[in-house]
């Protein structure tokens, strides 16, 4: 889901400008397998997939594979909503320089939504 | 489109809150028992936006629904610049009994949500006697902080933004775009630390979980309706509330999140109108 960022995020005009700011690379962590999400602009330049022998991010978001498939429903059960709400239950943890995140926050949490358009035809 | 004017009409309210002067923005419309709504922090009146024009609520309730002191159209007090704002129970108490006194609402009730929710407990817990009822919206004795509110008041980062971002994802999925991004908009008007300072009441200083075992629901009757998608005032804590109130009448409504009133008022009508015709039949004074 992560590697398909690129084609749903950069297709939305309105998202990338919502993340015009942004020009960071963040880790996202699906179970064992972590993800480099290369941020240029709002576009998302490329996505990494480990695993990496030292790799550079600025903030990090991390879940189980398990957490995340509920996340990417097309209509998330109550909890399984929103990043925040997951990190409530302490099953997501968000760590680093948490700086560009917090001036990015809808940005980030709706990039991260955007594989909820591909539930259905999964 | 044709255009057309509500029926609500907006004043300006001079008064004394805790010995300070205040020119405070409220907004009615309607007839009948006083209904005196409360928003949420770090937003504005324009939340029961819905509510006071729906005529079935109209028909029999005079509603009000007023800005707090520093939030929508009201102002900070004189000397706001000097200080740093924070919400206590004393002082939310003490605003929402001012303003129904300087209006002269004879026993309305009162319906706050999320810190309006919690409020309403201490109102019903102090001031049983003056109520009619209190309808208390994704309400809870107390939550724990789950994430660093020092972000809602950061020169790095955009006041506005951030603080719709923390509760962009308390909005039901269900809810219409754009009665979601309505709600949004009023948490990117707040003004600077606003937020934050009501959260002062909501995670640290209103934690009334010990006393409100001793409201009495024969004097003031305890309504509470929360929404699923509520992962702030979860249904869980709302439960854990009703438990501790002896009578609470207790609801978990679908397909809403901690903005029911706002977020989808067509769906929190479908809740919330039953709920009013049993407050309107409960004749208090009679007992």
């Amino acid at each position: 889901m992560i590697e398909k960022l690129p084609e749903l995020v950069n297709n939305n005009e309105a998202l990338i400008r919502r993340g015009r700011w942004l020009n960071d690379v963040f880790l996202v962590e699906v179970g064992e397998i972590q993800y480099l999400v290369h941020v240029a602009a709002g576009r998302i330049e490329c996505v990494e997939t480990g695993p990496f022998v030292m790799p550079s991010w600025t903030f990090a978001i991390r879940g189980s594979e398990a957490m995340w498939r509920r996340f990417w429903k097309s209509v998330p059960a109550p909890g399984d909503n929103d990043l925040f709400a997951l990190r409530k239950t302490g099953e997501m943890t968000i760590e680093g320089n948490l700086k560009p995140f917090m001036a990015n926050l809808i940005y980030v949490k709706e990039v991260l939504a955007m594989p909820r358009l591909l539930d259905d035809k999964t | 489109m044709k255009p057309w004017i509500e029926a609500v009409s907006g004043r300006y309210l001079h008064l004394e809150i805790g010995s300070r002067h205040h020119r405070l923005y409220y907004e009615e419309s309607g007839e009948g028992i006083p209904l005196v709504c409360l928003h949420t922090a770090g937003s504005d009146g324009r939340q029961y936006r819905g509510l006071i024009n729906d005529e079935e609520v109209t028909r029999h309730y005079r509603v009000v629904v007023f800005d707090m002191p520093w939030h929508g159209k009201s102002s900070p007090p004189e000397g706001w610049q000097n200080e740093e704002y924070k919400l206590t129970t004393p002082a939310y108490t003490d605003m929402i009994m001012t303003l129904c006194g300087a209006l002269e609402l004879d026993q309305p009730v009162i319906m706050g949500c999320s810190i309006g929710g919690r409020v309403v407990l201490n109102l019903a817990l102090e001031h049983a006697d003056e109520l009619r009822a209190v309808i208390g919206l994704q309400s809870s004795g107390h939550v724990d902080p789950y994430y660093d509110i020092k972000w809602l008041h950061h020169a790095d980062v955009h006041g506005g933004e951030v603080c719709a971002g923390y509760v962009y994802g308390l909005v039901a999925p269900q809810s219409p775009a754009s009665e979601r991004w309505e709600t949004l908009w009023h948490y990117m008007q707040s003004g600077p630390g606003v937020f934050k300072g009501d959260l002062h009441f909501y995670m640290i200083d209103g934690d009334i979980r010990d006393k409100i075992s001793k409201i009495d629901t024969d004097k003031c009757p305890v309504y509470l309706l929360t929404g699923e998608y509520d992962y702030s005032c979860s249904p869980e804590r709302t439960r854990s509330t009703a438990a501790r109130i002896n009578g609470a009448d207790m609801t978990i409504m679908e397909k809403l999140g901690h903005f029911p009133m706002s977020e989808n008022p067509a769906q929190f009508r479908r809740y919330l109108l039953p709920l009013l015709d049993r407050i309107r039949g409960c004749n208090k004074t009679a007992s």
